[in-house]
């Protein structure tokens, strides 16, 4: 076999690595270009008001979406404690227990399927499901909704993560007398940790900004979520009326609101890190 | 090695979980599936196979055909994922390998910050500040050098299939980084220090043994990019301009069948229209089975020519 | 212990919102969906409502066919949409249907030079436009219409809406009963299939379209129009004057429309006669059941829509919507009397 050049496989290190910064820059730069956008627009809007105070129609003074924050977030951590937990353990069905098995195909395909399925369609769904034959909106309905477009994400993420432990890990593990679902649990999980939570991140990120689904599902409100059993207020749906409407007042809480969806996401990144990862972060 | 009951209760009762938990998913599609092609079976014995092959779309006549949707879907997840996947990669590698921890922390938290932006956000800053720079400068400048190519031919609007292609590749660019980082983070070090042993650069590293190592990952990756790609409903919207006819250009309004649906479902009142937008979904999950479909097969060609399972 | 401290926290979560759903609230919020079109004006009406008699009533746009899918489907409990129902569609559904609110659809442009008001356009013109037969701002007809401006020869670029809407439908409501051309080629609809031009999403998308692209024309929400100080246009109306939108051209189409002798209050507003009338008018509908569940929630829904056009004028005016005149009002609240019982008994006196 013939050794390749020296030079060549240097030059193309070292473009690679010229590639490398203004890549990551694109990413930097189209974030702070969009974040520029939310927080001058919707920074104003976000004052003590707007987290206490109940909707005001357009044009009056005060106002706010403390309702809305409230939905959401009743919405979202409900959709979450549904989504979760069934999709880490379903990849853990695929990566520990299914693997090559048909069934284990048959949930992979499924599993993509889902996750290009519009998010609409899935409101449909759920509509159709949970509210027609109740015969009204409700929030437990806009949970659903949104634990089903998450269950697909937090699925093949965490599949894919636990594959990546290597197998040694797991038989030291079983080889000391350990249970097998305690050395899933326990170690599998430890090693897998990073990947694991950034799969429920995304996942709450990506419902976090869903519109179409609560639409047919909680619908919104002007008053607080007194029961979840009714059209709930949310974010997004407002987020939605109010920048479609011609009133500069409504547009700015439209922004406002969507930046603290972001900021809130964040928020929830950094805190959930910083747990279940402890302060050192990754190790590696 | 095992003993006491107990022990294999509990395991068994884990296994059995977790399988529940993965049948859940079937049963789940199942119903979905069930229901839009109940749905949908109206415009299917209308429209035929036709439904497939034409671009006709009237509400008025009260004659559709996905066409049009399907070809924007296509066309828009293509540019997508043409414009991610590679920058994904390629700011992954950088977040892994090269970047101060420091720097990595900042730009990996930037890159999932855009996951968080609601989608809606996406289609307003994609309408109302991205589309005015694609149609002042952007699309001109393509215009002037590549507008021989007719990708590139017709007025600049500003909006389009390519302005759709492009806030789609931005909203797909933070799953299929993170998720690639992930993939690369969980390599185990020994792997990397034993190509660096012999050695290897850092590129040479990174490709033969990090990005084979979790080349699964890295599909599973770009999969969660592409679902977001093709069923993302709100942003497109803004941005596509819901014409239902072909063009081969760029530049020219389009839809997708996720934009359909969310332009038009709210508002379709005849029980054809309905059924026809139903329709589209059904199509929809068609097309991304058929590309799981082709990444299973590719992928499994390449796991018999490794002499590994895939 | 880390994870303790996680499932601990979880289960806290889980037992707050078990509570907060159990509890239920004193009063019934009375839930409506439908066109937004109204959306800003029940907004309004009903946070006063709430302030003066602590009833709730809340209201979200989903789209006229949406509030008219949900009334029928008995998830909410009054519908909007623009569009009204036929008298055939009502007793199928056992809906009643009456008129809350009117606005106006107007024209907007982007020509250089020309402002607000200075373009005059014919209902020909207009639909001829947007038909794609006129593709010029300097064609003859448009020229002679406006023989003091200088107009470009560039092409026209149409903007419409890309969402099915029920402004959509006002707007091709006009083409259609103006255009027979437009009749036979297009039609009516909330989504119609335009030959040509580019589709934005929602008010906002089309003022912001035709606010950046030069020669461009599309038609928006009277309220878009005056929030962003859009370039409207003069359209001459059925008696061949030509006027200007705004809340009096809008109440003279809704004065002279022939209420009486439309059934179930299904009268499109558009072209109607009248010196002063703006041609392109539409009135929002509100759909209940005719038979009501509860006789209570009847009250309080009807009670409700009552105070609004009683007391709800001044508040429409200052939105720019145009509230209903009284006579059609009296109209209406005869139509109660007679239609809308509950437990077979009439609930409104």
């Amino acid at each position: 076999m013939r050794p390749r050049p020296v030079a060549g496989r240097l030059l193309a290190d070292r473009a690679v690595r010229v590639i490398m910064v203004p890549a990551a820059l694109v990413g930097i730069v189209v974030l702070a270009w969009i974040l520029w956008e939310v927080v001058s627009r919707g920074a104003g809007a976000l004052s003590p008001a707007f987290f206490t105070t109940l909707p005001a129609p357009p044009g009056e003074e005060g106002g706010g979406l403390a309702n809305a924050i409230v939905g959401t977030l009743l919405m979202t951590a409900i959709a979450t404690g549904i989504g979760a937990p069934i999709g880490l353990l379903a990849g853990v069905f695929l990566a520990e227990f299914g693997a090559r098995s048909r069934i284990a195909t048959a949930v992979r395909f499924t599993t993509n399927l889902l996750m290009g399925t519009p998010s609409i369609i899935v409101g449909v769904f759920v509509y159709g499901v949970l509210v027609l034959p109740a015969g009204h909106f409700s929030g437990w309905a806009g949970a659903i909704a949104l634990a089903i477009i998450m269950l697909p994400v937090v699925l093949r993420t965490t599949e894919d993560m636990l594959r990546l432990v290597p197998n040694e890990l797991r038989e030291s593990a079983l080889a000391l007398g350990s249970p097998r679902w305690k050395m899933t649990l326990a170690v599998v999980f430890r090693a897998a940790r990073t990947g694991l939570v950034t799969g429920t991140l995304l996942a709450v990120a990506r419902v976090s900004g869903e519109t179409a689904p609560l639409l047919f599902t909680s619908l919104n409100s002007f008053y607080w979520p007194e029961s979840l059993g009714e059209p709930t207020a949310n974010l997004t749906v407002t987020i939605f009326n109010y920048a479609m409407s011609p009133y500069a007042d409504w547009q700015a809480k439209a922004w406002g609101a969507s930046l603290l969806i972001t900021v809130a996401v964040l928020l929830v990144a950094v805190l959930a890190r910083f747990t279940l990862e402890g302060r050192k972060g990754r190790q590696w | 090695m095992t003993s006491g009951g107990g022990k294999h209760r509990a395991d068994w009762t884990f296994r059995a979980l977790t399988a529940l938990c993965a049948i859940l998913v079937i049963v789940l599609m199942g119903a979905i599936l069930a229901r839009l092609l109940g749905n949908s079976r109206l415009a299917f014995s209308e429209f035929g196979l036709g439904f497939l092959s034409s671009q006709e779309w009237n509400p008025g006549t009260s004659e559709f055909g996905a066409l049009s949707s399907v070809f924007g879907t296509v066309v828009s997840t293509a540019i997508a994922m043409l414009l991610a996947v590679p920058l994904s990669l390629v700011i992954a590698v950088f977040l892994v390998e090269v970047a101060h921890p420091a720097v990595a922390r900042i730009v990996g938290g930037a890159v999932e910050l855009l996951a968080a932006v609601p989608s809606i956000i996406y289609g307003m800053w994609g309408l109302f500040v991205f589309a005015t720079i694609m149609q002042r400068t952007v699309q001109p400048a393509l215009a002037s050098s590549l507008g021989f190519l007719p990708l590139f031919q017709g007025p600049p609007m500003g909006i389009g299939m390519l302005t759709a292609g492009i806030v789609l590749a931005i909203m797909v660019l933070p799953f299929t980084t993170a998720v690639t980082r992930d993939v690369l983070l969980m390599v185990p070090p020994v792997l990397r220090e034993s190509a660096h042993g012999v050695g290897a650069t850092m590129w040479e590293a990174t490709r033969s043994v990090s990005l084979r190592y979790g080349r699964h990952g890295i599909i599973g990756a770009v999969f969660l990019g592409f679902g977001r790609a093709v069923g993302e409903t709100m942003a497109v919207t803004f941005v596509i301009g819901n014409s239902h006819r072909i063009s081969a250009s760029l530049f020219e309004a389009g839809n997708t069948i996720a934009s359909s649906l969310a332009n038009e479902f709210n508002e379709a009142s005849e029980p054809l229209y309905q059924s026809s937008l139903v329709g589209l979904a059904v199509v929809l999950f068609g097309i991304t089975l058929l590309f799981q479909i082709v990444a299973h097969v590719w992928l499994a060609r390449l796991g018999r020519a490794e002499g590994r399972r895939s | 212990m880390k994870v303790r401290s996680v499932s601990i926290a979880v289960a806290l979560s889980l037992v707050i919102i078990s509570v907060l759903s159990v509890a239920a609230s004193a009063a019934v919020t009375i839930n409506g969906a439908g066109a937004t079109f109204p959306e800003p004006i029940y907004a309004v009406w009903m946070y006063k409502y709430h302030e003066l008699k602590g009833q709730k009533v809340n209201y979200q746009g989903i789209g006229s066919s949406g509030g008219i899918n949900q009334i029928k489907a008995g998830t909410v409990d009054f519908g909007g949409s623009d569009a009204p129902l036929t008298p055939i569609e009502l007793s199928e559904s056992r809906l009643v249907q009456f008129p809350m609110v009117v606005g106006g659809v107007v024209p907007i442009v982007n020509i250089k030079g020309v402002g607000p008001g200075q373009l005059r356009l014919t209902p020909a013109a207009l639909a001829g436009i947007f038909a794609g037969e006129i593709t010029e701002w300097d064609n003859d007809v448009i020229k002679k219409l406006n023989p003091g401006l200088t107009l470009p020869s560039d092409p026209i670029t149409t903007v419409h809406r890309a969402d099915g809407s029920g402004t959509t439908w006002i707007f091709t409501s006009y083409l259609d009963k103006v255009s027979p051309s437009w009749h036979q080629k297009i039609g009516v609809g909330k989504t119609v299939a335009w030959p040509g031009g580019v589709g934005a999403k929602g008010n906002p998308g089309v003022a912001a379209y035709v606010q950046r692209v030069d020669c461009s024309v599309g038609y928006v929400e009277y309220a878009y129009a005056v929030q962003s100080k859009l370039t409207w246009v003069t359209m001459q109306n059925r008696a061949g004057k030509f006027v200007a939108p705004s809340s009096g051209s809008f109440q003279a189409a809704a004065q002279n429309a022939d209420w009486k002798n439309a059934p179930g209050f299904s009268l499109v507003l558009v072209d109607q006669p009248g010196d002063g009338t703006w041609p392109i008018v539409g009135a929002s509908f509100v759909l209940i059941r005719k038979e009501q569940a509860s006789a209570e929630t009847a009250k309080a829904l009807l009670g409700f829509f009552d105070w609004c056009y009683r007391f709800g004028g001044a508040m429409a005016a200052q939105k720019d919507y145009v509230p209903l005149p009284m006579s059609v009002v009296e109209m209406v609240e005869a139509m109660w009397k007679t239609s809308v019982t509950a437990g077979g008994r009439p609930v409104w006196k």
